[in-house]
Order: structure tokens, then C-alpha cells, then sequence
């Protein structure tokens, strides 16, 4: 990471004969600064505003609780306390969780296994190729659930009908013991592309002569890949976890539209997003949905940051 | 470029600052094998897409009687009839509203995300460091959780059921700021800032008539990424609306599937639902294809150092 700079006086070539204007506190670096400052301030108001200020309200709003008699009444950290001793919360953190132990790796591990053949520069028709894995990111969340919700289908999907016509029974992919690997595989399906090119763009840019060398020394090209290629996009792949980890603990699009053609199996706070939004929206429920909201987000900052931090440390020793 | 320019110009140091390393391919030989493990899994990404597009020619019935991955009677036009006439042709706001969120909050988020990561990475001033870390730290907290907070918010100031509701949120992209201030780290060279300080160049012309120009691939890569992101938004639209003529595709096809499925009469059906899907993938699919050489190149310097 190239540490911010001032701009350094000119270089013989471009100005030559010119030296270098002195530094200090002068007017030159003045109107640096200022200019510095318009450039940042309008991200970081509407940032605030948009960022900053909602979770403020939000960590403020869960520590009320509304009552029938006598309005708002500050009750502390009651909200949380009751968010960390409720069931339905509880598990639907276990489940998101579970959703991220097992998706995650298998979406990571294709997403760098298509990048590294590609990088390979070994396949044929690469273009239509990288194009074809990376189309379903541009297909809309909704889109993609109702169209894989079709797919699934247990009167008419298409999988019932190869079943059916083989004399198998159809894949119950909608009952309550294939629900999460099927959200699972929408998922995967909607973002190995992205975390693909990703990956495959770092890839593009480590220095050559690294595989030359190591070529020289006889390595082959699986060794060049683990050995080398892995360890040179690890910050790439960092940040493809962290995304992904953040993407798992906010479930809610592609279980809220399967909830329409499966009410039994997916209920109220199946995941953490979905109850928050059930708290808020059916059961009024303001102040308790925003601290589950609140808690939501401190954590996954928490759990992204040690992924970060763990990560960090492993490559130092 | 002639070879009759003395001095370095915009265009020369324009070119691509992450200059391509190698031909195709490290060794230059193509793997048949390779390929064909490769096309063997082609399927599982392109077939649902196929299936959506031989959905959108079936009627109704069809679509529950032939075989799901084959053609049946051609009824694309009458599904598209009905799908732009139904509820007093409402999809077109739909469209229209989508085009809007996506396009002011793309170009919207692109540019304060240009502007704040060219200054974070170029000056050095005293509260830089503390504020791109905040900016940075931001980046984990997830957007979905936000959404409730900041319905709660806007429900406050009567922003709620408002375009703005969907447009402000959509605004602030803390990776694009990481993603640029990365990408100008490399893309304006500080010699060529301080040569037009030199000829007089104020400090945000600078940023304007040069900075800009050079910023402009991974400029586009925000703008693409922010723009699939509103585009695809479901969350936050369905929380802070509820007339169903500002809604985005997403929400109103997400209605129409629900009031299908519950069957509670000839209000929606299934193909207008499939087929107003495909009229909403196609746009998306177009501007990817046609940005994908700018896209790439951001993302190549900008995406993955650090």
C-alpha cells in the first residue's frame, strides 16, 4: 500500500532547470490541503449521514422499549439481553452460520479454481467462457430465486420432470431438510462468477518473471499455482471471504421470496435479516428489531475483523 | 503517439497503468483437456438463464405442461403484451424507476468515490488517515442491516416512500473508496500533478481536466459495481416503499410472483412474471458486455493490492 504523498517536485525531464519549490507550512501546501478536503467532504456527508448517523439512531432507538401505557421508556441494554436469550435469533444465527461453513469454502475454492485455469491461458474460448461464469451475477437476486424457485419445483421443475421420466421420485428441494442447500446452491450460483474475476483479475497481475523462475527450477504448473499464484492474490482472496462472510450473515432476499412457495419451511427468522425485517415490519416491534439489527452488524464487523486479523498473523510466521 | 511530443503528455502517461505482463497464456500451449472440464460445467451457470429464455415464450398453461427445457407453442409477444399492459402498464414505471435508482446512484457513488479515494491517495492532510479508516472499517458493515436503521431514520424526516429513500442510501460506496483511492495511487503520476501546478493549474482544475481522465477505468468499475447493486437492490426499495408505482423491477416482480403463487385470481401470472425477469436481465447483461474492457482494467490494479 503506497503511503499517501505531496506531490514531489517535478523531475529534471518534464521541467528542467526548475528546482524544486521549499516546503513548510506554505501557501503551496495549503491550498493542497483545501483542495484535499473539498474532494473528501462530499463522500463523507452524505457517508455520515447515510452510515454513521443510522447506526447511531439505531444503537439509541434499542435501548427503548415502546409501551402500551406511558410511550417510549429507556430500558438500557433489556433489548440486547433479550436478542442474546431468544431462540428464534439464536438459531437463525446458527443456521447463517452453517450457511457460511459449508457454502462459503465451495464457492471460494470453484471461484479460484476457474480463475487459475483461466490465468493458465490453456483454454480454448476463454472469453465465452469467463463470460458464462460471470452471467448470473448480473441476473438480479430476485430473479435468479424465482427462477431457480421454478426450477425446484416439485409439481413442474424441470428436475421433477427428469426424474419422473427416469422413474425416480422427484428431489424434495423445497422441504425443510433440502431448504438450506438449495439456498445454498442459488447462492453459489449467483457468485462464483463475481468472486471469480476477482481473483483471476489479482492473478493478472502478478509479475511473470516469478513463474519464470520457478519454472527454471523445474516447478510445474501445479506447483507454480499452489506455490506461487495462491500465495500472491492472498490479500484478493481476503477479500473475497470478508465479502462473503458479510453476504452470509445478511441473508434475506433469496429466503424471503422462497418463503412465497415454501410458508412451512421457512418461517419468520429463518435468518437474522429476516427476523430484524419481521420484528420491524409485522410485529411493530421497533426498538427490539433495531438492536437485533444493531447486533447484526457489530457483528459481522466483529467476525470480519478477526478473519482479517487471523489471516494476518498467519502470513506473518 | 509521435515521436515529436518532448515532454510527457496526458495521453502517454494515460496509457494503461497496469501494463499487460504476457501474451495469452504463461506457456502458450492450450490444454483440450483443460477446456473440456471447463465447458463440462458451462451447464450449471448457463442453463437456468435458458431456461428463463424458452420460459418466456410459453403461456401459462405451457409452462406447467411441457417439458420445462424446451420450446412449446411461441407466445414471447403475448407475454410481453401482457406483461407491459398489466395494471395499467405499470412495469414501465417499474423500468423507468429502476433506470433512475441504478443509473443516479451509480454515477452518483462513482464520482464521490473518485473524488474522496484521488484525494486520499494524492495529499497528505491531517485528518486523512483517521478518516480512510473509518471509510475502510465501514466496508463490514453489512448494507442489509443497515436498511432497518435507516428506514427508522427516514421515517423521521418523512423520507420514507420517497425516490430519495432509495437513491441517498445508494449514494455511499466505502469499497469504491478503497477501490480508487488504490487505483489513483498508481493511475496519476505526482509529476504530473506538480508539472500543472507549474503551468498554473489550480488544485481541482487539476483534478478535473487531468486526474479524472486517468481515473476514468476504475471510475467505470464503481459505476458498474454500484449500478448492479441498486439495480438488484430488493431489500432496501422494499422496505421504504409501498406505492407500487415507484417501485424498482425487483420488488414489483417479487409482488407479482407472490400474488401468482397465493393464486388469488387473473391478477398476475407466472409467465408475465418470467417474462418481465428476462426483460429485466437483459439491460444488465448488455452494459456488462459492452463496459468489460474498462471494468477489467479497474479492477486488475484497483481491486486487489493492498
Amino acid at each position: 500500500m503506497s503511503a499517501p504523498t505531496t506531490a514531489r517536485p517535478a523531475g529534471g525531464a518534464s521541467a528542467p532547470g526548475r528546482a524544486g519549490p521549499r516546503r513548510g507550512p506554505s501557501p503551496s501546501v495549503r491550498r493542497q490541503r483545501r483542495a484535499a478536503y473539498l474532494l473528501v467532504a462530499p463522500f463523507m456527508l452524505v457517508f455520515a449521514a447515510m452510515l454513521v448517523v443510522p447506526l447511531v439512531y439505531a444503537a439509541y432507538l434499542s435501548l427503548f422499549r415502546e409501551q402500551l401505557v406511558g410511550g417510549n421508556s429507556f430500558v438500557g441494554l433489556e433489548n440486547y439481553a433479550r436478542a442474546l436469550g431468544d431462540a428464534a435469533f439464536g438459531s437463525g444465527v446458527v443456521r447463517v452460520t452453517l450457511f457460511l461453513v459449508i457454502q462459503v469454502p465451495i464457492m471460494l475454492g470453484l471461484a479460484l479454481l476457474f480463475a487459475l485455469a483461466l490465468d493458465s491461458g490453456r483454454l480454448y474460448a476463454q472469453r465465452f467462457v469467463r463470460l458464462s461464469i460471470f452471467l448470473p451475477y448480473a441476473v438480479p437476486s430476485v430473479v435468479a430465486t424465482l427462477m431457480w424457485g421454478y426450477l425446484y419445483g416439485p409439481d413442474f421443475g424441470p428436475f421433477t420432470q427428469v426424474a419422473e421420466m427416469v422413474g425416480l421420485p422427484a428431489p424434495p428441494f423445497l422441504s425443510s431438510g433440502w431448504m438450506l442447500g438449495s439456498l445454498m446452491n442459488i447462492l453459489t450460483w449467483e457468485f462464483i462468477g463475481y468472486n471469480m474475476i476477482i481473483m483471476y483479475a489479482a492473478l493478472r497481475a502478478v509479475p511473470a518473471d516469478l513463474y519464470e523462475a520457478a519454472r527454471m527450477d523445474g516447478a510445474g504448473e501445479f506447483r507454480i499455482a499452489w506455490s506461487i499464484k495462491i500465495p500472491a492474490i492472498r490479500s484478493a482472496i481476503l477479500l473475497t471471504v470478508i465479502f462473503s462472510v458479510i453476504g452470509s450473515y445478511q441473508l434475506f432476499n433469496e429466503p424471503n421470496l422462497l418463503q412465497t412457495v415454501a410458508p412451512n419451511v421457512i418461517d419468520s427468522a429463518y435468518t437474522p435479516n429476516l427476523y430484524a425485517y419481521n420484528l420491524a415490519f409485522t410485529s411493530q416491534d421497533l426498538n427490539y428489531s433495531a438492536a437485533v439489527a444493531f447486533l447484526l452488524a457489530a457483528g459481522i464487523a466483529v467476525v470480519s475483523y478477526v478473519v482479517q486479523l487471523t489471516s494476518q498473523r498467519r502470513a506473518r510466521s | 503517439m509521435t515521436a515529436t511530443t518532448p515532454a510527457p503528455t496526458v495521453d502517454a502517461l494515460a496509457a494503461d497503468p497496469a501494463p499487460r505482463r504476457r501474451g495469452r497464456g504463461s506457456t502458450g500451449r492450450r490444454s483440450p483437456l483443460l477446456t473440456v472440464l471447463v465447458l463440462l460445467t458451462l451447464p450449471y451457470f448457463l442453463l437456468p438463464l435458458f431456461w428463463l429464455v424458452v420460459a418466456s415464450t410459453k403461456d401459462n398453461a405451457d409452462l406447467f405442461t411441457s417439458f420445462g427445457l424446451w420450446f412449446a407453442d411461441f407466445n414471447l409477444l403475448n407475454n410481453l403484451q401482457d406483461v407491459f399492459t398489466a395494471q395499467g402498464g405499470v412495469f414501465w414505471s417499474w423500468i423507468g424507476n429502476t433506470v433512475l435508482y441504478a443509473g443516479v446512484a451509480g454515477v452518483g457513488a462513482a464520482f464521490l468515490a473518485t473524488a474522496a479515494g484521488y484525494a486520499f491517495a494524492k495529499y497528505s492532510f491531517p485528518a486523512g488517515t483517521a478518516m480512510f479508516s473509518v471509510v475502510l472499517g465501514a466496508i463490514m458493515v453489512p448494507t442489509t442491516a443497515l436498511a432497518i436503521p435507516t428506514y427508522l431514520l427516514f421515517a423521521e424526516v418523512d423520507l420514507t416512500n420517497t425516490r430519495w429513500a432509495v437513491i441517498l442510501p445508494s449514494l455511499v460506496s466505502p469499497f469504491g473508496v478503497y477501490l480508487m483511492r488504490v487505483y489513483a495511487a498508481d493511475a496519476v503520476p505526482s509529476e504530473l500533478m506538480e508539472a500543472a501546478r507549474v503551468d498554473g493549474a489550480g488544485e481541482l482544475r487539476i483534478f478535473f481536466t487531468v486526474a479524472l481522465r486517468l481515473l476514468a477505468p476504475g471510475f467505470i468499475t464503481v459505476l458498474l459495481f454500484q449500478l448492479v447493486a441498486t439495480w438488484n437492490n430488493y431489500f432496501l426499495p422494499l422496505i421504504m416503499l409501498s406505492t407500487p408505482s415507484k417501485f424498482p423491477l425487483t420488488v414489483g416482480l417479487a409482488q407479482w410472483q407472490s400474488t401468482a403463487a397465493g393464486g388469488s385470481g387473473a391478477q398476475a401470472l407466472f409467465s408475465s412474471v418470467i417474462t418481465g425477469s428476462l426483460v429485466s436481465v437483459v439491460p444488465l447483461v448488455i452494459a456488462f458486455l459492452y463496459l468489460q474492457k474498462y471494468w477489467q482494467a479497474g479492477l486488475a490494479t484497483g481491486g486487489v493490492k493492498g
